[in-house]
């Protein structure tokens, strides 16, 4: 019962600050790198098995180096896809996190599955039910990167949000 | 493969022509060549005390140069022997020996025999002796098939590896690994020396972290096939797998405890990484402790009683102990900022681990009673350290002129091998347990 209305709540202040992003100004997104525009702004299509959707095009979140907090310009993004898990709660994802390729293969597990698990934790504080989500990680193993920079490092610290069919 | 043990060989007097003979008759003939040799060794260094030795090919068949080349090259990787040349020795298992000769040529031992063959059927007997007391140290006859010399000639450079060093030999025991090559993952066994690989599981997604049963029949794995992290367990005599361990969210890194009933593995169900032990049919999941931040890569301590991880909760990672039943976990690496990947001894006196250093992943080992340690390699991607059985060396991945390699060094660091691959990544390797 308590939980019930916790969960109202907070679907509550979800819907306030969707309304407060609704006016995120575009040079967020620019620095966000495919975050920040995640508004359900009139005319979006919300539906994450369309191409055209938002929901289908911004499921990356990335992470600082050795960071395992989704970064603030994510934030909008976790949200938009948070309110549609709340709006379609038969909808199942999997959060996938990685890892770069420095290191164990076990460790960088646990390091990916860290990042997942923040992702996963941020939407059920924005009420979708856990049932919905599984976090996992690939570790070292998927890497989308393939080479040794820095910015290569950069692209697998990385969680990607991915609704099962 | 049957092994005579110790049977007593009598030895008369002049098969040597015979022998011989045959010898050049069948040399051309020899199938035990790494006809396979998927993995080449090269090897570096020099143990502190090395015993000299002469290793005759074996007379009476063409395998038995084969078999005196495998149990030589057996020898030379141990950097514990230095080889006296035996060639043109021309003996058989009922030679008598001059022992004067071969002390004066250096060697303080000496070990000959004979192969023979009727029906496919392969009888190899042989000897080691003592050139210096003048005594027969051993004298054994092992029978089997073709395939089967191979494993016959690791089991003798095991019976003299054990005679002069007084401890248990590793050359006929096995390793695990998994070869990738692009997309396509392989989990391999082959030989300890690399050679006869066998494949357990071809996947287009990763396999890792194998881990021998103790027992060395069965190799729990994770597997990605199904698009996520699940432990598999695999009898290795039917190929026959199943899934142990197949939670919400990861699973992984399995371990065996040393009575083969139960396993640690890692499970992120609750939230982040966790330890948690279930029993080897699947049944009696039971968490280890709850940790604030990752712990994983479980090993059992060789008395069963404790867990040895890899754990963040420190800042970054560590080894730890902590008692299977749960309760406080203990520090035990202070070193560097990034300790990885524990394996702990078969006596249980020393630790190994990945640690960085200066960028640079190396393999260091550690003794438990007084924390030293010492780095044993320099590097810069070396991981998954592995004691053999017995205890004197350590197996490992690591990049070698661009390459991915298999490696081994010694506990003291002297004495290092590499085993190339001719193509592909190898990663994750696991030193077997003893098996006869």
């Amino acid at each position: 019962m308590s939980s019930r209305i916790a969960r109202t709540l907070t679907i509550a202040t979800f819907a306030a600050s969707l309304a407060a992003c609704s006016s995120v100004p575009l040079d967020q997104s620019a620095t966000g790198a495919g975050g920040g525009t995640g508004s359900a702004s009139s005319g979006q299509i919300m539906d994450p098995f369309n191409p055209q959707s938002p929901l289908a095009q911004q499921r990356s979140v990335y992470f600082d180096f050795d960071s395992y907090t989704v970064p603030d310009q994510y934030r909008n993004l976790v949200e938009m896809h948070s309110s549609y898990l709340t709006g379609h709660t038969q909808q199942k994802i999997r959060i996938e996190g990685n890892a770069d390729a420095r290191g164990g293969s076990e460790y960088n597990l646990a390091l990916g599955q860290r990042r997942s698990d923040a992702v996963a934790r941020m939407m059920t504080l924005l009420g979708v039910n856990s049932s919905q989500i599984e976090a996992i990680s690939f570790g070292k193993e998927k890497p989308k990167a393939l080479g040794n920079t820095e910015a290569d490092y950069a692209e697998n610290r990385r969680a990607d949000i991915v609704y099962q069919q | 493969m049957t092994a005579v043990t110790p049977a007593r060989i009598t030895a008369p007097s002049a098969w040597r022509a015979w022998a011989c003979a045959m010898l050049l008759l069948a040399a051309s003939l020899f199938a035990l060549r790494p006809a396979q040799a998927q993995l080449r060794v090269d090897i570096s260094g020099v143990g502190a005390t090395q015993y000299p030795i002469a290793i005759a090919d074996f007379g009476g068949d063409g395998q038995g140069q084969a078999i005196g080349e495998i149990i030589r090259a057996d020898l030379t990787r141990s950097g514990q022997f230095r080889l006296v040349n035996a060639t043109g020795a021309n003996l058989t298992v009922e030679s008598n020996v001059a022992y004067d000769d071969w002390r004066n040529r250096g060697a303080d031992y000496l070990a000959y025999g004979s192969v023979t063959q009727s029906g496919g059927q392969y009888n190899v007997s042989y000897r080691l002796v003592d050139s210096v007391r003048k005594t027969q140290l051993d004298g054994v006859a092992f029978a089997g098939n073709e395939k089967e010399l191979r494993r016959i000639s690791h089991q003798i450079a095991d019976r003299i590896y054990e005679k002069i060093t007084g401890v248990r030999g590793v050359f006929s025991t096995r390793i695990a690994y998994v070869l990738q090559t692009g997309n396509n993952y392989e989990l391999q066994i082959a030989d300890a020396d690399g050679q006869n690989p066998q494949v357990m599981l071809r996947s287009k997604q990763s396999i890792i972290s194998p881990a021998w049963s103790p027992d060395g029949k069965r190799l729990a794995y994770v597997s990605f096939e199904s698009g996520k992290p699940v432990v598999y367990m695999q009898t290795l005599a039917t190929g026959q797998r199943v899934p142990i361990a197949n939670f919400k969210g990861n699973n992984s890194a399995p371990a065996w405890a040393p009575n083969g009933q139960q396993l640690a593995i890692v499970l992120s169900r609750d939230s982040i990484s966790q330890i948690y032990t279930i029993n080897a049919d699947g049944s009696g999941l039971r968490r280890v402790m709850r940790s604030p931040l990752i712990d994983t890569e479980p090993q059992y301590t060789p008395d069963g009683g404790s867990l040895i991880f890899t754990s963040d909760r420190g800042g970054s990672p560590h080894i730890y102990r902590v008692p299977v039943s749960g309760g406080d976990a203990q520090r035990i690496t202070f070193n560097g900022s990034y300790n990885i990947s524990p394996a702990i001894s078969p006596d249980g006196n020393n630790l190994v681990y990945v640690t960085r250093r200066n960028g640079a992943f190396r393999i260091a080992i550690q003794n438990m009673g007084s924390g030293s340690e010492q780095l044993l390699t320099a590097g810069p991607d070396d991981e998954s350290p592995s004691f053999a059985p017995n205890g004197m060396q350590i197996l490992y991945s690591s990049v070698q002129g661009g390459r991915s390699v298999l490696a081994v060094t010694s506990v003291d660091g002297r004495v290092r091998q590499t085993l190339s691959a001719l193509n592909g990544k190898v990663r994750e390797p696991t030193w077997g347990p003893f098996t006869n």
